[in-house]
């Protein structure tokens, strides 16, 4: 969608749709072949750093620009699923094919690992903080955000960097493909009562979690509050959600009990919505649940089908388009859906809509049964 | 760190055997475990031969679980470390949903021999590619199967890190407790290996043996236990060099008494990946253990080998306090202090 705050901001309000054929690495055997490629510029000079973490650096950046940061011992807590997985490949590659001298080799799986990119990047961003690389799969972007407001809130850090991170990998996408989880015809369609799976993206974003009294007293711009963040497990399967939705209800319930608001008072919903049938029944069911008899009121959309299923940097971009909602006043769509799945008791938003928004929720659920939600509000409102 | 933390349960896997007891047997012993050769053929006809120690393979020492059938042993080791760790009595308890479990999950490389052979189907014919390997190559399987099994929706998360990563995961676990999101949690770090991760690693010297296995241990507020006396914030490689972060650990974890205490560090028995190590703690006084030099190079279990074996030689007398120095190789260096 685009390479920083602003013209992502203005895309998801235009309602842009960002798929494109995937060139990155042979799908010609796939079943599916598009997905939401990101176009990085070309490095200005040659580094180790990897396609993702040159997508974090860039979003890292650009946060702490934004909070008039220049480095400093703040803590970084970064999600990511996939991290450096395209080197790791190359290893094996090469390992096989009896490719590369020992001394490539060794780069690569040096440079693989993701504490190591991450190092390297809290260096070029001059942190000098203890560092947390959390891998909760496709929660990882949210949970990471939720322990850094964790951190602030109880005092142990005055403000944190904290982001998710994930590239498009051929294991990764043949992965989802072998599960029949991605859209054969490239559209992805979260809510579509015809949807065929999700389509797989890649990005970054991270944000400066600062607590109100460190940010006003060096005059830093606050976009948003983190009222509430709420995690469970769900136990019920590896890769399937329980089909009522009871950890996403738990996650939900426990957001809004930690920022002390009722249901009615969440004035848009960005869903996990991965466009997988099972998925978005189980989430639908869980919206209802939570939300009882206002639930024909909540305006609910999956920003999933603009740019794809971002693994473990969903929960930060999909935290980052929440801010852009609530800063410029429109609420992203759930595009291409023909008819909506009955489960939709809710107030599906399919084209973009202005929108004065005070309190927004973002839902977040992964393999493994992770499961995270979090709200952001107006400042002063938390 | 705020408030009394206890270990009240320990649980390993290692070359030595299984069980923590196997372990601590090694250790003060100073076993020598021969290795076994991993062979991958080749393409050229020349086989790549890797010397590595592995976990003796004991199917009635794997947890029954359905959750475990198709998975690899890295999940099946680092159950096994949970379930001694959590105890049959905690277990009930959190199966009958009257113990809120948390469960961290640390580790380097995660499931390698699925992701070998998925990527190896994939790589071949990507259309007869197994959708029941992909699932167990994500980070956080392993940790997903261990709430299942212990039927646990408290929070879960699993942290990629390098050998010092289990710290952080005592760290987060001390924040969930301090909270009071959770009872107790179960920390476990776990590793499995293949030629695939086996060859990475002698990339970095010929002199480090390739090993795998879990450590996994259970920490409550309330004792009886081995107290968590001391848990310095780790200190990272974005800004300070190694050696210098190896040496504010050591200065974080000086106390009195070092001359009856334990230090477990994380040496290798290589001079150059070990020099920070041996530096800091070169006026150390007191024994000292280095489980590597026994038990093979385990990465992401290493430091969850290490913690297991200060907590089970306090319990067992062998020293009223031990020290363990985690010197990891690429994100930081991080230690903690255990007293009786």
């Amino acid at each position: 969608m685009g390479l920083d705050f602003e013209e992502n901001a203005r895309g998801f309000r235009s309602g842009r749709s960002s798929f494109s054929p995937v060139t990155l690495f042979d799908v010609s055997r796939q079943r599916a072949t598009t997905a939401g490629q990101v176009q990085l510029p070309p490095e200005s000079r040659p580094t180790r750093m990897d396609r993702g973490t040159r997508m974090a650096f860039l979003a890292a950046r650009e946060a702490m620009a934004q909070s008039a940061l220049s480095g400093g011992n703040l803590p970084l807590i970064v999600g990511t699923s996939a991290a450096a997985m395209p080197l790791g490949e190359a290893y094996y590659r090469a390992a096989l094919g009896g490719e590369g001298g020992r001394r490539e080799q060794l780069g690569r799986v040096e440079f693989y690992q993701a504490q190591r990119q991450m190092t390297d990047m809290a260096r070029l961003l001059d942190l000098s903080g203890r560092m947390r690389i959390v891998s909760n799969a496709c929660a990882s972007g949210a949970n990471a955000i939720g322990q850094a407001f964790h951190l602030v809130r109880s005092g142990r850090a005055e403000r944190v960097l904290a982001g998710g991170y994930d590239a498009l990998c051929q294991l990764v996408f043949a992965g989802f493909d072998a599960l029949q989880a991605l859209s054969p015809s490239g559209i992805p369609r979260p809510f579509d009562a015809a949807r065929d799976g999700l389509a797989l993206g890649e990005g970054a974003a991270f944000l400066v979690v600062e607590s109100a009294e460190s940010a006003k007293s060096r005059g830093a711009e606050i976009i948003a509050e983190i009222a509430g963040y709420g995690a469970a497990t769900d136990v019920h399967h590896l890769t399937q959600p329980h089909p009522d939705g009871d950890a996403a209800l738990a996650t939900m319930r426990a957001a809004c009990e930690m920022a002390g608001i009722a249901p009615q008072q969440i004035d848009y919903i960005n869903s996990h919505g991965t466009g997988t049938p099972l998925n978005d029944v189980a989430e639908g069911h869980a919206i209802r649940r939570w939300a009882g008899e206002s639930v024909a009121g909540v305006k609910v959309s999956s920003t999933k089908s603009a740019i794809g299923h971002l693994l473990g940097g969903a929960g930060a971009v999909e935290s980052a388009i929440c801010l852009m909602a609530l800063g410029r006043g429109f609420i992203p769509a759930s595009l291409h859906v023909r008819e909506p799945d009955p489960v939709c008791v809710f107030d599906l938003v399919r084209e973009p809509r202005e929108a004065e928004l005070h309190r927004v929720m973002t839902n977040s659920f992964g393999f493994g049964g992770a499961n995270a939600t979090l709200i952001f509000t107006r400042e002063g409102l938390a | 760190m705020i408030r009394e933390l206890f270990i009240s349960g320990t649980g390993a896997v290692t070359p030595a055997g299984w069980g923590a007891a196997a372990l601590l047997d090694a250790l003060k012993h100073g076993a020598e475990i021969l290795p076994t050769h991993l062979e991958r053929t080749t393409d050229s006809g020349n086989p790549v031969l890797t010397p590595v120690l592995r976990v003796p393979m004991e199917n009635a020492a794997v947890p029954k679980s359905a959750r475990l059938r198709r998975t690899s042993p890295i999940s099946k080791f680092a159950a096994a470390a949970a379930m001694e760790a959590l105890g049959a009595e905690r277990l009930a308890a959190s199966l009958e949903g009257k113990l809120r479990v948390g469960v961290i999950f640390t580790l380097t490389n995660g499931c390698v021999n699925y992701s070998n052979r998925f990527f190896g189907e994939v790589l071949g014919d990507p259309s007869l590619a197994s959708p029941i390997l992909f699932p167990e190559t994500v980070f956080n399987a392993p940790s997903s199967h261990l709430s299942a099994m212990i039927g646990s929706t408290a929070p879960n998360d699993s942290l990629i890190g390098d050998g010092s990563g289990f710290v952080t995961g005592i760290d987060l676990a001390a924040e969930w407790i301090e909270r009071g999101d959770v009872d107790g949690c179960l920390i476990v770090a776990a590793e499995e290996i293949d030629w695939l991760s086996a060859e990475a690693l002698r990339l970095y010297s010929r002199q480090l043996i390739p090993s795998e296995g879990a450590g996994a241990i259970y920490l409550e507020p309330a004792g009886p236990g081995v107290r968590l006396d001391l848990l310095p914030d780790p200190v990272p490689y974005s800004a300070t060099a190694r050696l210098e972060a190896a040496a504010a650990i050591r200065s974080a974890l000086r106390g009195d008494g070092e001359s009856h205490s334990l230090l477990i560090d994380s040496r290798t028995g290589v001079p150059r990946f070990d020099l920070p190590e041996t530096r800091a703690w070169h006026d150390w006084t007191g024994a000292r253990w280095s489980p590597k030099r026994i038990l093979g190079e385990s990465i992401g279990a290493a430091p969850a080998l290490q913690v297991v074996a200060a907590v089970e030689a306090v319990k067992s007398g062998i020293a009223t306090s031990a020290v363990v120095s985690a010197t990891g190789s690429n994100q930081q260096a991080a230690g903690l202090r255990v007293r009786a």
